[in-house]
């Protein structure tokens, strides 16, 4: 029914998919697994005429075809329910169903009759109720999926794509979103389901087609598969020796903070770690995981339930992130563009912008002669390649803008640096940098937690692994524990330890 | 590196045209140039301090809220403040016999603490500054009408006209108070780290606040300045009318706004310089005293004003 051939993409010079195939055929589930990065959603987004692709051809039906946006892959019937939901939250389920192609009376006023009859009679179809007058933000997740599903097929989709449907869906509403999935199977429908959750490939799907670093691995039919084959082709056996040499860190190294419980959710698993001094701390997970949020809750970033903490054996407790900063500890947030950086500063701006303690003159007044020795000393030392000082922050590559973040901590008297994807959106020259620069840091006797989704990044790096799931961290794995299997397993797979 | 850190430093065009004071600059040679020929008494001495004393008053008011703009912020309040604070200066030294220093000093008062419950309740209530400093607009207003029954209080001592008509050799004395007030505001912004975290929430607020700035004290903070400028603002106002006004800058904000945004800060916050309000405040001075120069009907000058804002928003929306 959908058949893509050797699909590429690039963003500027960057290549993201190297010829990727794929096929689905009427009254299959198909899953679409891989890391995150791996491309799925830049091939969904191919495939649903949001991008285009810069080589390869897609066929409906045995027909070639090309979709310039959106509306003509809808035309084409295909349908999308990405993660992020377009619906608008005011709005009812039948109003949102109609959104920008409301029926009309004759007279050119909202047939709501019609409208609200063809909502139910889609609904009767996917069998599911649930209440047509509410606004849509108060349905829960799934009810909402539904009726994105259900706008979906209003628009005859015959093709169905789900981007990561069960990733905040609780078990019974994953179960409920099966059923329905199921009876959409039986009507012929083809859908493509990504999840990063095996046991739910397993369940639900039919055939799966595993991506890996934007390259086609292979396409199987679940049944011929299992656990330990699929995280095999979806991580790979990569070489990687960008990755400087782990030094040997002491069972008995101090502890330089110590997170007793964190609970990141009412009723939500409880979990607990170490930081030893000079190591570096892998926080593993798939995303939504809680790893992100475990790392801002203890800054006082991220309102958690529980949060207790221990900072050189002091009992603390952050309200904010200043007052982490007082005590050595800073955050380079996963988002550089959006948390990290202020782009309309310069470098020079962006380094001090959290220490001008440093260079004072007469108490008031920022000495900006030593503000400028002080940035070219930060610059210099993590090797940022600009213009100088005075640059712009966009004139920079995303190397280079996240040296620069690392800058404005090291200016700092950090002594803990919490890493969040420190590697995102970087090549690899620059990527080999940011890990001898991470070392470097351990080195002088300073600790890090490195929040990462890239396998290798955290099996190069870390010390010591905590591995997520479902909000909290389901095992804590050191030495030749840390390889991609068992962190892969643990993260799919493992069972939360709930406490209440 | 170093050596291209001094090349910049030079006298450079370019970086010049890509300065945000540029535009703002070639706006007021503009206008001046075609007032000049439009009046031969333009460019005499004695119109431009007439000028320059006139625009005290809103230059004043758009210090703060250059500061308020620059965080991503707004204060509507500033024109109302104003004349509660005046107000208030007046009655007391007049209905309650006050000395006129100790009146100045509340009026001063009644604006910073204005300034600080607009900044608590948009830092720390988080309410969009847009409705909080709405609110505020409308209860000064009307305290500053029940205090004085509607009516102009005045008897104030004869010295307090000094700070609204007088003179300092032949420079008018508010000119001298919004020259001090500028400086002033431009060692905050730029030599103070109080002005690179201005700056930095403007810019981006969530990353400033993720590498250790305390925002919300620093939101606080430029509310306060803002009421503080309202205040002094009043104080040259009250010695220009020699009595407290309930009812006087009424829609003075809009050009407290319009000074700052024809000054080339963006709206959205992050950037701009105080010196750019400066020349936006001169620039809408001069547009008023040039049109009432030429005998242009009131109503028609507002028109005017209006046109030659959008179309200076119009040209800069793509420039540097």
């Amino acid at each position: 029914m959908l058949e893509l051939n050797g699909i590429k993409k690039s963003f500027g010079p960057v290549e993201v998919l190297h010829g990727v195939d794929l096929t689905v055929r009427g009254g299959e589930v198909h899953a679409l697994l891989g890391e995150n990065g791996a491309g799925k959603s830049t091939l969904m987004k191919i495939v649903s005429g949001i991008l285009q692709p810069t080589e390869g051809t897609i066929r409906v039906d045995g027909q070639e075809r090309q979709f310039a946006d959106y509306d003509e892959a809808i035309e084409a019937g295909i349908g999308i329910v990405f993660q992020e939901f377009s619906l608008i939250p005011y709005l009812n389920a039948v109003e949102n169903m109609f959104l920008a192609r409301e029926m009309k009376t004759r007279l050119g006023l909202l047939d709501t009759r019609a409208m609200r009859n063809r909502a139910q009679e889609i609904l009767r179809r996917l069998d599911v109720s649930l209440p047509l007058d509410v606004p849509i933000g108060r349905l829960s997740v799934a009810e909402q999926q539904f009726v994105e599903i259900a706008k979906a097929l209003s628009l005859e989709a015959r093709i169905l794509v789900l981007d990561e449907p069960t990733a905040t869906l609780t078990p019974s509403e994953v179960e409920h979103l099966f059923k329905v999935m199921r009876e959409l199977r039986k009507q012929g429908v083809a859908i493509v389901f990504i999840s990063h959750h095996l046991e739910e490939i397993f369940e639900i799907c039919d055939r799966i087609t595993v991506l890996r670093d934007g390259n086609y691995v292979a396409t199987c039919d679940v049944a011929d598969t299992d656990t330990d084959r699929l995280v095999e082709m979806m991580v790979g056996r990569r070489i990687e020796n960008s990755f400087p040499p782990k030094p040997a860190i002491a069972k008995s190294a101090p502890v330089v903070l110590d997170c007793e419980e964190v609970q990141l959710r009412k009723d939500g698993p409880l979990s607990s770690f170490q930081l030893r001094q000079g190591e570096i701390l892998g926080f593993a997970g798939l995303v939504g995981s809680g790893r992100t949020e475990t790392a801002l809750a203890m800054l006082g970033a991220y309102p958690a339930t529980r949060c207790k903490l221990r900072v050189n054996g002091t009992e603390t407790r952050f309200r904010d992130p200043a007052e982490g900063l007082m005590q050595g500890i800073g955050l380079l947030p996963e988002s550089r563009k959006e948390q990290g950086l202020i782009t309309s500063f310069s470098i020079l701006q962006n380094i001090s912008i959290n220490n001008y303690g440093k260079y004072r003159k007469g108490h008031w007044f920022i000495d900006l002669k030593a503000e400028r020795a002080a940035t070219q000393d930060a610059m210099k030392q993590v090797r940022v390649k600009a213009q100088g000082p005075d640059a712009r922050l966009d004139t920079l590559s995303g190397g280079n803008q996240q040296k620069v973040v690392i800058a404005r901590w090291l200016n700092h008297q950090t002594r803990v640096l919490i890493f969040d994807e420190p590697t995102r959106g970087i090549d690899v020259g620059a990527k080999a940098e940011i890990y001898a620069l991470m070392r470097e840091y351990t080195a002088q006797g300073h600790s890090i937690i490195m929040i990462s989704s890239e396998l290798p990044e955290v099996i190069g790096m870390s010390d010591r692994v905590c591995v997520f799931r479902s909000g909290g961290i389901v095992a804590t794995v050191e030495g030749d524990h840390i390889n991609s299997e068992e962190i892969m397993t643990h993260a799919t797979t493992g069972r939360t330890r709930n406490v209440a | 590196m170093s050596h291209e850190a001094t090349a910049g430093r030079g006298f450079d065009l370019r970086r010049m045209i890509h300065s945000p004071l540029a535009l703002p600059l070639i706006g007021l040679i503009v206008v001046s140039v075609l007032m000049g020929f439009a009046s031969d008494n333009f460019f005499s001495v004695s119109n431009i301090f007439n000028v320059l004393r006139q625009v005290s008053i809103i230059a004043i008011l758009a210090v703060g809220m250059t500061f308020v703009i620059l965080t991503g912020g707004i204060d509507l309040s500033v024109g109302a403040v104003m004349a509660l604070a005046g107000t208030i200066a007046a009655g007391l030294m007049v209905n309650m016999g006050m000395p006129g220093w100790v009146g100045l000093l509340a009026g001063i008062g009644v604006g910073v603490v204005l300034g600080i419950f607009n900044g608590f309740l948009v830092a720390w209530g988080r309410m969009p500054a847009i409705i909080v400093t709405l609110a505020t607009m409308g209860m000064a207003r009307g305290l500053g009408l029940i205090y004085s029954g509607g009516y102009p209080i005045s008897g104030i001592p004869s010295w307090i006209s000094w700070f609204g008509v007088g003179r300092i050799g032949i420079v008018p004395v508010p000119v001298i108070a919004m020259v001090i007030i500028y400086a002033l505001a431009w060692v905050l912004l730029q030599r103070t780290a109080f002005g690179r975290h201005v700056y930095a929430i403007g810019g981006n607020e969530l990353a400033a606040k993720l590498s250790g700035v305390k925002t919300q004290r620093v939101k606080l903070a430029v509310y306060a300045i803002s009421g503080l400028t309202a205040a002094l603002a009043a104080i040259i106002l009250t010695g220009r009318l020699m009595s407290g006004q309930p009812n006087a800058g009424v829609g003075f904000e809009l050009d407290a706004i319009a000074a700052v945004v024809l000054g080339g800060t963006a709206i959205a916050g992050g950037r701009g310089l105080i010196l750019g309000t400066l020349i936006g405040a001169i620039l809408l001075g001069i547009l008023n005293n040039g049109l009432n120069l030429m005998g242009i009907n009131p109503y028609m000058q507002d028109v005017i004003k209006g046109l030659i804002i959008l179309l200076a928003i119009y040209i800069g929306r793509e420039w540097r």
